[in-house]
């Protein structure tokens, strides 16, 4: 017997394998994701292999050279024509690659770099036993006020960790306006938030109230989440899939095979709507629209400033395109029933932001009530439903997140014993004392109230003009309205920097290094540009508002 | 392409404002003297402006247009008709006026800081005004216009919260409070006022999808745009609404006595003689030349409106205790007057309007600016705290008796030509409205010969007695004043000329004609 035989005695030929295809990914259209996502894993490594001297430095080149790497890919794809032309959905039905996915992600990438420079700033705070300082605690982990963080001070210890950690949620939120099924929106939600949830509780002062701010935004986080998963799993019974494109072809019809398994539930019209609403909750959520506000304030407040400058501005942005992208590709056909409710949900945020942002006394507080009503000024855009509605949101979330990040950069700067100065009586006299400081955060705080010549006109008038083509004449009026109410705050603002005289002991500005101060500069130039021309701009985004589907 | 003389005029004080601000905190007295030069560098182009312009040639001369915001529609277009050219001569000629009133004003105090530059920021914001003021006198765009009607509003706000009139009767920090409250109280009516016209001017952009003042015009006349007239409406309420704050027309006037008595003097000039007439221009250009029918729907209730401010400004005015808030409701009377011009749709009526934009103007400033100087001296706003002054300082008497007379519209002074216009405009088209008018003559003959005989004659107040005289630099001010007031009240033909033709555009643009004066016609077919 040959060796053959002898082997065929105790084994039988197996069946051939159903060969499993492999996935088709398409890395170079990803790679504005994967640089990031790349970036962020060997910052980990770094984390545990560099030597701690060593650490700061490799972190803050890191990031930013991943950074500038996926804005060139962005760049190159948008170039390419894959924002045009040749957009199509990428990695087997889970990415679209797109004008607006391509924009929001530039923009993001680029609110990151300027946010991620105030992230390294180590100049506001005093050196600590010799060692620089930034925003963020020597070792989270520690007790607040116990042994343990007196000695991980006193040997200079620093939380490098956040810039690893800031690229995942970059990563994420790369991701979140460009998922094109409702799996991946909600992993890259997680993705982004996780790492926010984090960052948020790393404060280097008033530790526990960054916990607690943590914690709070954690909890309600999980809500959100949870309502946007159960959303999803009715949805996916009402259409069998959690493809956008296959959800959108069960809506209007086009799209007629039913899985056997889910016949009993498949077009069911309740499932769609109290789905989608849970969807929709999840996503108003991220945005900060009231009623789904209430972690903002006290989130904005405990965060790190820095932190909360980045959430502020990339959350929005991130939020706001995957709201866009579900609207306008799952449900165009049910405009008229997302709508109503749409409409209420922008004023009531509208005029609760604004109403509410009167009676604040810390300027954290008052910036984060501003962005609730930034976020119904904004939702107004989106209900145009309209090309032209798709462009306007785009310019507004470049314009808004600049402004934001540079108003909250200018916040770390005004300090007194106990760190930064929130407290707006701290404020009095702010022009006197450091007219040009005072002088930037003004043009901010008027590029907020809409005034012309600064960004914040070019995005409001862009909104509104959408929405009234849109047939939201009234959603207009009730800006409108709200405008004059939030100018009265921004005002206040300024009179009391302004008109004030400076109290004796109140807060000094303290100098930053050229990183914070390339932060405003960047903040302060955006916000005059897009004011005073913003057609390059405009044209942008209007090319870039095509959804793929 | 031509030289662009509009912008230029336009951007030398922009550029002006931005220089000056620049000056370091040391040389002080260099950034004032850049500010004056830059102000009359802006008064000789303006003459070119007056010079170059034909009156009756096309309707909007000396244009210029480019893109600007493809997406919005807005186009930078600038043009200027009569009614234009005389309020940027007015602008560019009170501006080195309102300076040198306030050379001093913005002087720092010794215990500042050394990076507080106060005297910089005051010349700097008074530029910036200027630039914004004339481009939107010369804007045909109504997004443009938009923008400057709404931007003007932050450096305005600044002149007035933070260069408070020194002399107050209560502690500093109470002084501080009101003036901040002013300040907010002007920002927050005129921004109100401009957010509801953005709504407006959003409206018209999806009724007409451009926002060019001429091709709106044009794309009316000739039917190619339909305007429903429900829509029309609104889009005039909307318009009106931000100019009638700014002008201010009654009841929407509260904020101006606060600012003009908070502000110094040289700045409440700057607010009543030159800002708020942006408010009335627009009302000339803009409310009638995009919504004619509305205009006339609306006159009614307007000239109701304007009789109120007539009567009700100056009745307040007779009462006030305080010089510059009486100014400021002489004010509120005149711009009565001025809507009424306005909206009494006579040729005569309009070009009075317009005179009495300038010679408003013009006496207003006269008179506030010699009140600044005598509240300076005494360091009091109250009349009741003198008395007698004409006895120690005979030329300031003599100054504010002839802005005073300027004020009542005495015949031989400017204001007279343009009140007597607007009247018999008024009269010619609603009798009843002309007879309401007059009182409010009656009424500032009351207010201003009551206001100088308690204040200059009467027996010598102690605390006037050591009071001195005009100073060079202050009669520097007020004679060019005071001589133009003259020039214009015996020989406003050069004004009226550049003005008439733009009126007639205006009164085409509504389509009416002046009524025919009917009685003595009647007559002579009768004496036949």
């Amino acid at each position: 017997m040959n060796a053959l035989t002898v082997h065929s005695m105790w084994t039988t030929a197996a069946e051939p394998l159903n060969k499993i295809p492999a996935p088709k990914i398409e890395y170079v259209q990803l790679a504005p994701v994967l640089i990031v996502v790349g970036a962020a894993v060997l910052g980990i490594l770094a984390e545990a292999f560099v030597p701690r001297r060593g650490r700061y430095v490799t972190q803050v080149f890191l990031t930013l050279l991943a950074l500038a790497a996926s804005f060139a890919a962005v760049v190159a794809l948008a170039a390419g024509g894959y924002g045009t032309t040749k957009a199509h959905i990428a990695a087997m039905g889970a990415i679209a690659v797109d004008g607006p996915a391509l924009f929001l992600q530039g923009t993001i990438i680029l609110a990151s770099v300027v946010a991620v420079l105030t992230f390294a700033e180590r100049r506001l705070d005093p050196a600590d036993h010799g060692h620089k300082v930034d925003s963020f605690a020597a070792e989270a982990a520690a007790v607040p006020g116990g042994d343990h963080e007196k000695a991980a001070v006193k040997a200079g210890f620093t939380t490098t960790e956040v810039f690893p950690l800031a690229l995942f949620a970059i990563a994420g939120m790369l991701v979140f306006p460009a998922a094109n099924d409702l799996l991946t929106l909600f992993i890259a939600l997680e993705v982004f938030s996780l790492p926010l949830y984090l960052l948020c509780a790393v404060a280097r002062r008033k530790r526990l109230m960054s916990q607690e701010a943590a914690l709070k935004y954690f909890l309600l986080g999980a809500f959100s989440s949870a309502f946007l998963l159960f959303g999803i799993a009715l949805l996916y019974g009402y259409a069998g899939s959690v493809s956008y494109a296959t959800i959108a072809g069960v809506v209007d019809g086009s799209v007629g095979s039913v899985d056997p398994a889910l016949a009993q539930t498949m077009g069911n019209d309740a499932l769609l709507l109290i789905g989608f609403a849970l969807v929709l909750m999840g996503l108003l959520f991220k945005v900060g629209a009231v009623p789904f506000h209430m972690w903002t304030p006290d989130v904005y407040q405990g965060a790190p400033t820095p932190v909360t400058g980045f959430m502020a501005a990339a959350t929005k942005v991130a939020a706001f395109g995957a709201l866009l992208r579900l609207l306008y590709v799952v449900l165009p056909g049910l405009t008229w029933d997302w709508r109503p409710v749409m409409w209420g949900v922008a004023i009531v945020t509208m005029l609760g932001g604004a109403i509410v942002a009167i009676t604040q006394t810390d300027i954290k507080r008052l910036l984060a009530y501003s962005s609730i009503a930034h976020a119904g000024f904004l939702l107004a855009g989106v209900i145009a439903a309209t090309p032209s509605g798709i462009s306007s949101v785009l310019f507004y979330l470049g314009a808004y997140s600049f402004v934001t990040i540079g108003a909250f950069a200018v916040v770390t700067l005004v300090r007194d014993a106990g760190g930064e100065a929130t407290h707006l009586s701290k404020w009095a006299g702010l022009g006197r004392r450091s007219p040009l400081v005072a002088a930037v955060f003004a043009v901010f705080l008027l590029a907020f109230a809409g005034i012309p010549l600064t960004s914040g006109f070019s995005g409001k008038f862009a909104v509104f003009k959408a929405a009234a083509e849109g047939g939201a004449g009234a959603l207009v009026v009730v800006g409108v309205i709200a405008s004059a109410i939030a100018a009265f705050f921004y005002i206040r603002v300024i009179v009391l920097m302004f008109f004030s005289e400076p109290k004796a002991d109140g807060p000094t500005v303290a100098v930053p290094s050229v990183l914070t101060t390339l932060t405003i500069t960047a903040g302060v130039v955006v916000t005059l540009v897009l004011g005073l021309a913003p057609q390059y701009f405009l044209d942008l985004a209007g090319q870039a508002s095509v959804f793929v589907r | 392409m031509s030289f662009p003389l509009l912008t230029v005029t336009a951007a030398v004080p922009a550029v002006g404002a931005i220089l000056t601000a620049a000056v370091p905190a040391g040389r002080r007295t260099a950034a004032k003297w850049l500010a004056l030069l830059v102000s009359l560098a802006t008064l000789v182009l303006a003459g070119l402006v007056f010079a170059r312009f034909e009156p009756g040639g096309d309707r909007y001369q000396l244009t210029e247009s480019h893109a600007w915001i493809k997406d919005f529609g807005v186009r930078y277009e600038l043009g200027v008709d009569g009614i234009g050219v005389a309020l940027i001569g007015l602008t560019a000629l009170l501006i080195p006026f309102v300076m040198l009133a306030g050379w001093h004003d913005a002087d720092p105090l010794e215990t500042s800081s050394k990076r507080w530059r106060p005297t910089q920021g005051f010349f700097a914001l008074i530029l910036m005004v200027e630039a914004m003021v004339i481009l939107s006198f010369e804007a045909t765009d109504v997004f443009l216009f938009y923008i400057l009607f709404e931007a003007m509003l932050i450096p305005m706000y600044f002149l007035i919260g933070g260069f408070g009139d020194r002399a107050h009767s209560g502690s500093d920090e109470n002084a501080a409070a009101q003036r901040s409250y002013a300040a907010v109280k002007f920002l927050l009516y005129n921004l109100v006022g401009g957010l509801i016209m953005l709504a407006a001017v959003i409206g018209l952009y999806t009724v007409a999808g451009n926002f060019s003042l001429t091709e709106i015009a044009e794309a009316r006349a000739n039917g190619t745009l339909e305007m429903a007239t429900g829509t029309e409406r609104w889009l005039f309420l909307g318009f009106f609404f931000a100019f009638a704050v700014k002008a201010p027309l009654w009841p929407l006037h509260t904020w101006l006595p606060n600012a003009m008595g908070e502000a110094t003097a040289p700045v409440a000039v700057l607010i009543t003689a030159i800002v708020d007439k942006v408010g009335t221009f627009a009302m000339l250009r803009f409310c009638l030349g995009l919504f004619p029918e509305a205009s006339q729907w609306a006159t009614p209730v307007i000239v109701v409106l304007a009789l109120i401010s007539i009567v009700y400004g100056a009745l307040l005015a007779v009462g006030q205790r305080d010089i510059k808030r009486l100014i400021a409701y002489a004010s509120i009377s005149h711009f009565g007057f001025i809507v009424l011009g306005i909206f009494a749709m006579t040729s005569q009526g309009q070009s009075g309007a317009t005179l009495y934009m300038v010679n408003h103007g013009i006496s207003t400033a006269a008179l506030m600016l010699v009140a600044g100087f005598l509240i300076s001296r005494r360091g009091s706003r109250l009349i009741a705290d003198y008395g007698g002054v004409q006895k120690v300082a005979p030329v300031l008497a003599g100054t504010f008796l002839i802005g005073g007379l300027a004020t009542l519209s005495l015949p031989g002074l400017a204001p007279f030509v343009s009140e007597f216009l607007v009247l018999v405009g008024t009269f010619a088209r609603y009798p009843a409205a002309g007879v309401v008018a007059t009182t409010g003559i009656v009424l500032a003959a009351l207010y201003v010969l009551v206001l100088y005989q308690r204040t200059m004659t009467g027996p010598v107040k102690e605390e006037v007695r050591s009071m001195p005289d005009l100073r060079p630099r202050e009669l520097a001010v007020v004679a060019p004043l005071i001589a133009v007031l003259l020039f214009l009240g015996v020989f406003p033909k050069p004004l009226t000329d550049v003005v008439n033709p733009a009126v007639r555009h205006t009164m085409s643009d509504v389509g009416k004609t002046d009524p025919t004066p009917e009685v003595p016609v009647q007559n002579v077919e009768a004496a036949k």
